[in-house]
């Protein structure tokens, strides 16, 4: 092989490193939605292949393509998952505190039930929906 | 087989083994909660798998789709948690949940 095709094959095994530690970062994702006890420790794990298994994966996708352009055009999906991944995690998180999926059992620290006994009372546990309107 | 090509195999084998256990936990539940948090998962692997098959086919088609994918991601699980409620029995379902006030 000559010095091109020695540095093409590089490139494309780099790229193929990334996918596999992206797909392990799934995998992870995976496994510790079974591992973990409960829907908040699920949701810790559901975050990693969130932002860095899609970092990883959009690298591989620029090294392969040889392209910095490629690379551009990918930018804004790291950066919609950047900003849209927490949002929708703080969501799912107050939605399973609020309609009592979440045991505060399990939590270490409870920041929210001062807040929630602060709010008027309501028949659910935290209240309902419609208490926080004027809070 | 060379050396890139059996990276992308085992990547492959990876995924599908992921996406086959985050389904499980998309059936198996148990609350809506954490069905909601696989489908994220899912949608995640989705797009990540969606970027492995351009680097394997050697193209860049698709980025368009995983631009939408990821602006849009948020849309169903948001929709989701506004609207999930307590039923009577205790446990949890989707349905009216505030009346459309925050």
């Amino acid at each position: 092989m000559d010095g091109a095709e020695v540095t093409v094959s590089i490139l494309d095994t780099v790229a193929g490193v990334l996918l596999v530690v992206g797909a392990l970062l799934t995998l992870a994702a995976a496994i510790g939605l079974w591992r973990l006890p409960d829907p908040i420790s699920r949701l810790h794990a559901a975050t990693k292949p969130q932002i860095l298994g899609l970092i990883l994966v959009v690298i591989a996708i620029a090294i392969s393509a040889r392209s910095a352009s490629v690379l551009l055009l990918l930018i804004p999906v790291v950066v919609f998952q950047l900003l849209t991944a927490p949002i929708s995690a703080h969501m799912v998180g107050r939605a399973g505190y609020r309609n009592g999926d979440i045991d505060p059992a399990w939590l270490e620290v409870d920041e929210l039930a001062a807040d929630v006994d602060a709010a008027p009372s309501g028949e659910l546990p935290g209240g309902t929906w419609s208490d926080e309107a004027g809070s | 087989m060379t050396l890139p090509e059996l990276l992308w195999a085992v990547a492959g084998a990876i995924a599908v083994v992921a996406v086959l256990l985050i389904l499980a936990r998309l059936i198996a539940g148990p609350t809506l909660i954490d069905r909601l948090i696989a489908s994220d998962v899912m949608l995640t692997t989705l797009i990540l798998v969606v970027g492995a098959e351009m680097v394997v086919s050697g193209h860049t088609r698709t980025i368009p789709l995983m631009v939408v994918l990821a602006a849009t991601a948020i849309l169903g699980s948001v929709a989701v948690a506004r609207f999930v409620t307590r039923a009577g029995d205790g446990s949890t379902t989707a349905g009216e949940g505030d009346d459309g006030r925050r």
